[in-house]
């Protein structure tokens, strides 16, 4: 019963893991036990760090089952793992010269953005509802305080708490479901939960718990119908915490939702296939009329980042192992594309401070034409058009529904992404054809090089990295049947 | 043997009657004091059902720590609390149809397990006998779950970093006692004068 | 079941008496005590004049980060219990855990302190 420390050896899946949490450790003490302002190198410092944990999970794979079962890193996880750390890489990096506009130049928000990594982390490799859901808490909970983290605009604040109470709900009805399959079952692991679940009969607690814990998941992958705090949140949070917001913690929601379903459910894959079509639909449908109206920026990609959820979740309700590999590489080009968006965002400053409005955008062209090329690039890869990235996240994920017989749900998607151009397009109209109102300044060095990284990634996605991503996306997916 | 049960009966009408309380009482800071009183008869219940461990953990934390925590933030608040209650007929109808849901839920489940016994709780471990529960949780919760346990102690700690940075304020230009300053000064900044008798400095 | 109930057949006729002897001091005044009131004694005094404003005042916003910080290490000492009761059983293994533990919750501490956050101003 009392499991003996078997040596740090036993402990080589965890090691990112581990290394986070040290390094979390090691930064507060840093930051608060430095003399002088330290900021600055402690996201410096970070910043190597997540580095170094990326270069871990690519370069020394380590796959496993430790804990007593509770904790997994298989290929999927580390696939997960890999696009996690990069979103929060990009995340720091969008607000190193942006900091003291944006209230982030205290060493906190470095330390917090590891310490949501980690939370991430646990859970992409949890294999048990309870390592679910401390995993999950312990990244909210530092998303929270992110979100709120320019505590003296009233908008930020506005933003953590709806975060945090909406967050809290959904946390409790995802206790709920936990409750109600282990009641039903007798297991919290997984695995354990599917096996019993294959025993018995489908019965209504097991329902029951399986809707109440996608529907927690939903909220924070913010598909509709549990969407409604994503366009508060995303544009009161300072922008590269909105940057990160968009990016790293979706990822890791969505490979939750993946390994739930595929692991505790796959017996009766009939009843989480229709939640997942359901809010796949709902949440097309809805982001891409939504968004039209929207004049704000932040909102409108609050409402695309939405519409982006029920996309990757028509690969999902393929239940296949093209659908997973669809909805890993749709993750993939996702951040890709929502990083660079936004820093082409913050890279627009005028005399007033950062742009907020689409208005803001007129005559970029003119201004500044290479972020203008490259927002446009984004936009058009938002929208799906060959040959950039998009299209290929696109067309990836409706195969997978067009091979599992689901044609109304493919239909319904291509027409939510032709409606969802003409929003994307009224971007790119602004920029090119309307009269310059203002001028913009230099962006920042480092904002040019994400920039110019991201966009040759999405321009060039077919001919560089396409083929060894769906390879590793192929592995990845494969990891899990 | 009735006993349990006249108990169990008499800490849930307590519970059910406070809660009600505190959703009606005028006075927040009643609604509070009710609120406690709800805690200490679910501790008692849970004490009935065999899990001692939480009942005292829920008065430790819930009646002792975050009653508390909620009376402090009911204090701090500026409201007219009669302002405050002006809108609760506007918000009954959808308040009322949420509660009906959440219980239609409840019975849903209460039911398939009344229904289908060999379903429900078919596989729950069984308590082992003679030992109490908090030792059994104490010989799991160290080892076996030593990765939840440590995760806790980072959600703790991110707690406290939140807690930290979003509300402390320091007033500026406040001066303070720093005694190992003090104590360390010696003479310096000192001037020891002689002082002659009926003269004055 | 009945074993466990009895265990705390102490702390219930406790809790009984303590309730018995506080009620009784309730509702003795009522029954006993000479009631006439007039508008003069029973509105608020406040040295002689009318009363400015209610008694109600708002508190200070630094009791809530005190009171946060102390659920914390409230959470943390929860956590003792079932490690004190198990020690024996646990081994070098399961003290090295707590320990971890506590010294994550100790950086914190420090962090708290250097802060100033358990200073009032």
């Amino acid at each position: 019963m009392v499991s003996e420390f078997a040596g740090f050896a036993s402990l080589a899946p965890a090691y990112p893991e581990l290394l986070l949490a040290l390094g979390a450790l090691v930064l507060l003490l840093m930051g608060v036990l430095a003399k002088k302002e330290s900021a600055p190198w402690i996201t410096g410092i970070t910043i190597g760090l997540l580095i170094g944990v990326g270069v871990l999970i690519v370069a020394a794979p380590s796959e496993g089952v430790i804990f007593a079962g509770g904790y997994i890193n298989d290929g999927f996880a580390r696939f997960m793992k890999a696009l996690v750390v990069a979103g929060s890489v990009f995340a720091l990096i969008l607000a190193v010269s942006n900091a003291e506009a944006h209230g982030l130049n205290k060493f906190e928000y470095p330390v917090l953005v590891v310490l949501a990594t980690l939370g991430m982390f646990m859970m992409i490799s949890a294999n048990d509802l309870m390592n679910l859901y401390v995993g999950l808490e312990l990244q909210s909970l530092a998303l929270y305080v992110v979100a709120a983290f320019k505590r003296d605009s009233s908008k930020a604040t506005e933003a953590g708490l709806k975060y945090f109470v909406l967050g809290a709900l959904s946390s409790g009805m995802l206790l709920y479901g936990a409750s109600l399959l282990y009641g039903f079952t007798g297991h919290t692991q997984l695995n354990e939960i599917a096996q019993a679940i294959a025993l018995g009969d489908r019965n209504a607690g097991v329902i029951f718990g399986l809707v109440f814990v996608l529907a927690g998941l939903a909220f924070k992958i913010s598909a509709v119908p549990f969407h409604m705090w994503t366009p508060d949140v995303y544009e009161g949070a300072p922008t590269p915490v909105t940057a990160f917001f968009a990016s790293a913690p979706k990822v890791a929601a969505m490979a939750l939702v993946i390994r739930v379903v595929f692991d505790a459910f796959e017996p009766i894959a009939q009843d989480w296939q229709q939640v997942v079509i359901f809010i796949s639909i709902a949440s097309m449908v809805l982001a891409s009329f939504a968004a039209i109206g929207q004049k704000n920026l932040k909102r409108l990609l609050a409402y695309s980042s939405i519409g982006h959820v029920g996309f990757a979740l028509v690969g999902l309700s393929a239940g296949s192992l093209v659908g997973v590999e669809g909805v890993a590489i749709y993750m993939a080009i996702y951040v890709a594309m929502t990083i660079g968006t936004f820093a082409c965002i913050l890279a627009l400053r005028n005399e007033d401070g950062y742009v907020e409005t689409i208005d803001d955008l007129a005559g970029l062209a003119q201004n500044r034409p290479f972020v203008a090329a490259m927002l446009a690039v984004f936009m058009f890869s938002l929208v799906g058009l060959p040959p950039l990235a998009g299209f290929f996240a696109k067309w990836q994920v409706f195969l997978a529904a067009v091979e599992a017989q689901l044609f109304i749900l493919a239909v319904i998607g291509m027409l939510a992404s032709a409606v969802s151009a003409f929003y994307y397009l009224r971007v790119v109209k602004v920029m090119y054809f309307d009269e310059p109102t203002q001028t913009f300044a230099l962006p920042a060095i480092e904002l040019r090089v994400v920039i110019a990284l991201t966009g040759f990634l999405v321009i060039t996605y077919y001919f560089t990295i396409g083929a060894p991503l769906s390879q590793w996306a192929h592995t990845a997916a494969g990891s899990l049947f | 043997m009735v006993l349990p049960y006249i108990f169990f009966y008499l800490f849930s009408a307590i519970v059910i009657a406070s809660a009600l309380m505190v959703i009606a009482s005028r006075n927040p800071v009643h609604s509070v004091l009710f609120l406690i009183l709800a805690f200490v008869n679910a501790a008692g219940i849970f004490m009935l059902a065999g899990a001692e461990f939480l009942a005292l953990i829920l008065i430790v934390v819930y009646v002792g720590a975050v009653a508390v925590l909620f009376l402090f933030v009911v204090m701090m608040l500026d409201v007219d609390f009669a302002e405050f209650r002006s809108g609760m007929l506007q918000y009954m109808p959808i308040g009322a149809l949420i509660g009906i849901v959440l219980l239609l839920e409840l019975l849903l489940v209460a039911g398939t397990a009344y229904l289908a016994p060999e379903g429900a709780g078919s596989g729950v471990l069984p308590i082992a006998g003679g030992i109490e529960n908090t030792r059994a949780l104490g010989q799991i919760l160290y080892t076996r779950y030593i990765y939840l346990f440590q995760a806790c102690g980072l959600v703790l700690l991110v707690a406290m970093i939140g807690a930290i940075v979003l509300t402390l304020r320091h007033k500026p230009g406040v001066k303070r006692q720093d005694i190992a300053k003090q104590v360390a000064r010696g003479k310096s900044g000192l001037e020891i004068v002689k002082v002659e008798s009926g003269k004055g400095l | 079941m009945n074993e466990l109930l009895s265990n705390y057949l102490p702390i219930l006729i406790f809790v009984g008496l303590s309730g018995v002897i506080g009620l009784a001091l309730l509702v003795a005044p009522f029954l006993i005590a000479v009631k006439r009131p007039d508008p003069e004694k029973v509105s608020a005094f406040e040295c002689g004049f009318e009363a400015f404003e209610d008694a109600r005042m708002k508190f200070d916003v630094r009791f809530y980060l005190v009171a946060i910080l102390f659920i914390i290490f409230d959470l943390e000492v929860a956590f003792l219990f079932p490690w004190a009761v198990a020690f024996g059983e646990l081994g070098w293994f399961g003290f090295t855990s707590m320990m971890i533990f506590l010294g994550v919750l100790t950086i914190g501490f420090i962090y708290e302190w250097r802060k100033g956050a358990l200073e009032w101003d």
